[in-house]
């Protein structure tokens, strides 16, 4: 997901016995929904995980801007060009909203961003993936934000307030997101034989990095454990990327689009779909740095901080001296 | 063609390319707050280009549409202002364009409210309110930037040194301008200049920047007549798709 | 070495007569930066509308009564940032 493998305290779930008081009552209202605001009593383990997960999604929307990014200058059409540039707009303003969010738990914008570049801290695997043809648009809206919606309904429920009313703006943002890429996904598939094949091959390229965005399996994780019990995680990796293949396999066939699993099949028993698991290797490389992108990606985000920080800084210095004036005159 | 058409075309041009040039800057600005308000001008002028490239395509009739005008012509066909066609070079750079473009057209959009041809005051009413805040805000970003830090100030200098050359183009008129206006459907192009003049004196007084002496203009981008090399390589990615599998829909 | 721009809270009242309401946070140099930033982050420019900035260091805010001495992030920090009282658009008219 836009947050993969966030580790908690790694100590597993305490028992109620081990809970201390502040930790009991802390548990209680988690149980009883009821959200944590940011002055609120929070274990320290609570407040750590929840800004790497937050940072790692907020993160995540801002490295995810480049790939999409990378085609607003070749869209062939006036509207798309307008839609494409108005999601990616989204994506910075996600990520802005998120920041906000982990902002209140006592980390700044500037730390954060520090972290992202330095590389202390993650984004998701699947913006270390290039967008080669004008169809990885459509999939990525279509597979990629699908993915993430898939996450991110759930999430509006999750404890901490701020999170919580982060993850309401951006799933209402979001709605059309997936929509555009499915549209164009479908005019793409309808076209020429060039444009399916063009279709075709984001698919094929795109369908494991997507799977692999749900994370490995972590029935077993204590990190999954803890999280799920403070309601900052859901819905386990397995369930979601479960569901999301459900989801998307008929609306790959409406496409007349061939998912590359020579495995699928649709299992009456369980209700879903059997399907082979993404290349786990390939998912440890690319969060090691060895992803098709990686290098770019963070390369960019240094060129921009790196080269903006003039005009951080001059913008700053006038608002300084227009203060001093006005002092001044007081 | 009519002189509406070469108009609109001229209009369209330039909020087009102007639109594609502040489009790259899309994830990489110096500050997220500062994207996010990059984008809402592009997509401003992305939008005020369908309308006066569809009126264009319009007047030309055949069935073309803004789309075939924007994708399927070739450099020499292209009416835009060369200020637009340069660069983006540092934010600076950018948004310094962008002010001295501003600038130039708010004025000619409320002359254009007042257009004898409804379609042209259509569109203007539409567009001076999204430009009026373009304006207000490329201002804010050259006055802060040129009274900031001492490297701030110098980039701007360089900044406007370097653009400066290509405003007196978007003040000269050819017989087509001149024919716009003796229809009514736009102004007099020389007149905007001693407005232009007072609030870029004005702004670039709060800034602490100097004005280049020197009235020397570059020309050609309106009249189709000179480009600089960089439109065509503009016209290689915008139009990529479009040329390299003709007649598909997208 | 860059300092960071301050944080501001975001207040919005819409055409309907309602209060203004936060409906988030950004960063901006000053007050009339953040009120700019607001427009095109928090409105995409609708019209009609009035928009607060508050720097959010000024904002004063109640303290919960269960607050216990474990209560680990430093207070000056979290006060920066109050909260992000944010209302799905859906529930009520803006």
């Amino acid at each position: 997901m836009y947050a993969q493998m966030v580790k908690s305290t790694g100590e597993g779930v305490k028992t109620r016995a081990e809970m201390s008081p502040e930790e009991a009552a802390f548990q209680d209202r988690i149980d009883a929904g009821i959200k944590i605001e940011p002055k609120d009593w929070m274990p320290e383990g609570y407040r750590k995980t929840l800004i790497r997960q937050i940072g790692q999604h907020a993160h995540s929307e801002i490295v995810g801007q480049l790939p999409e990014g990378n085609w607003i200058t070749r869209a062939p059409t006036l509207e798309r060009k307008a839609i494409l540039l108005a999601k990616v707009q989204d994506e910075a303003g996600h990520g802005l909203y998120l920041y906000a969010a982990a902002e209140t738990m006592g980390v700044s914008r500037d730390e954060l961003t520090e972290q992202l570049l330095d590389g202390r801290m993650k984004y998701s695997s699947i913006f270390n993936y290039p967008t080669l043809n004008w169809a990885d648009i459509g999939a990525v809206g279509w597979l990629v934000d699908g993915a993430a919606i898939m996450n991110q309904v759930p999430l509006q429920r999750t404890s901490y307030g701020p999170y919580s009313r982060a993850m309401i703006r951006i799933c209402k943002e979001e709605s059309f997101h997936q929509r555009q890429g499915y549209d164009i996904m479908m005019k793409m598939a309808q076209g020429t034989a060039a444009q399916k094949a063009m279709a075709q091959d984001a698919l094929n390229r795109l369908w494991y990095p997507s799977l692999m965005m749900f994370g490995p399996s972590d029935k077993d994780s204590v990190h999954s454990a803890q999280s799920l019990a403070w309601k900052i995680k859901i819905d386990t990796n397995d369930e979601l990327r479960q569901k999301f293949v459900d989801q998307t396999v008929p609306q790959a066939e409406y496409l007349g689009l061939t998912v590359p699993d020579e495995n699928l099949k649709w299992n009456a028993e369980k209700g879903g779909y059997d399907f082979s698991e993404p290349d786990w290797d390939e998912f440890f490389d690319v969060l090691r740095g060895n992803g098709p992108c990686n290098v770019d990606r963070m390369e960019k985000r240094n060129t921009a901080w790196d080269e903006g920080a003039w005009v951080r800084d001059g913008l700053m210095a006038h608002a300084a001296k227009r203060a001093a004036l006005k002092t001044a005159a007081e | 063609m009519s002189t509406l058409h070469d108009f609109a075309l001229r209009m369209g041009d330039s909020t087009l390319i102007l639109g594609h040039r502040v489009s790259e800057w899309c994830g990489h600005a110096p500050v997220l707050e500062e994207d996010i308000a990059l984008a809402n001008t592009a997509l401003d002028l992305i939008g005020q280009t369908q309308l006066w490239l569809g009126l264009a395509a319009e007047e030309e009739g055949s069935g073309k549409t803004a789309d075939d005008l924007a994708f399927l012509r070739d450099a020499w066909e292209f009416r835009n202002a060369l200020l637009t066609e340069l660069p983006n070079g540092d934010f600076g750079r950018t948004l310094m364009r962008q002010y001295l473009f501003d600038e130039w057209h708010l004025l000619m959009l409320q002359a254009l409210q007042g257009s004898s041809e409804k379609r042209v005051s259509d569109i203007a009413d539409k567009a001076v309110k999204e430009v009026s805040y373009h304006v207000e805000r490329s201002r804010d970003t050259v006055i802060g930037l040129g009274d900031g830090t001492a490297e701030s100030h110098k980039r701007m200098q360089d900044a406007l040194d370097y653009l400066y050359p290509y405003v007196g183009e978007l003040f000269t008129p050819d017989a087509i301008d001149e024919a716009a206006t003796n229809a009514g459907i736009a102004p007099d192009l020389a007149s905007l200049r001693a407005p232009y003049d007072a609030a870029l004196t004005a702004t670039m007084a709060e800034a602490t920047l100097s004005l280049p002496d020197s009235r020397f203009a570059h020309k050609g981008g309106r009249t189709g007549k000179m480009h600089t090399e960089h439109l065509g390589h503009i016209l290689t990615q915008m139009q990529w798709l479009q040329r390299a599998y003709p007649g598909a829909t997208w | 070495m860059s300092k960071e721009w301050p944080l501001w809270e975001i207040f919005i009242r819409g055409q309907h007569g309602l209060s203004h309401r936060h409906v988030g946070s950004l960063h901006a140099p000053d007050a009339e930066m953040a009120i700019k930033n607001a427009r095109d982050v928090y409105t995409r420019r609708n019209e009609g509308q009035s928009i607060w900035v508050v720097e959010a260091a000024h904002i004063t805010a109640s303290s919960p009564s269960d607050k216990g001495p474990l209560y680990e992030p430093s207070e000056s920090k979290v006060y920066r940032h109050p909260t992000f009282f944010d209302i799905p658009d859906d529930v009520g008219a803006m």
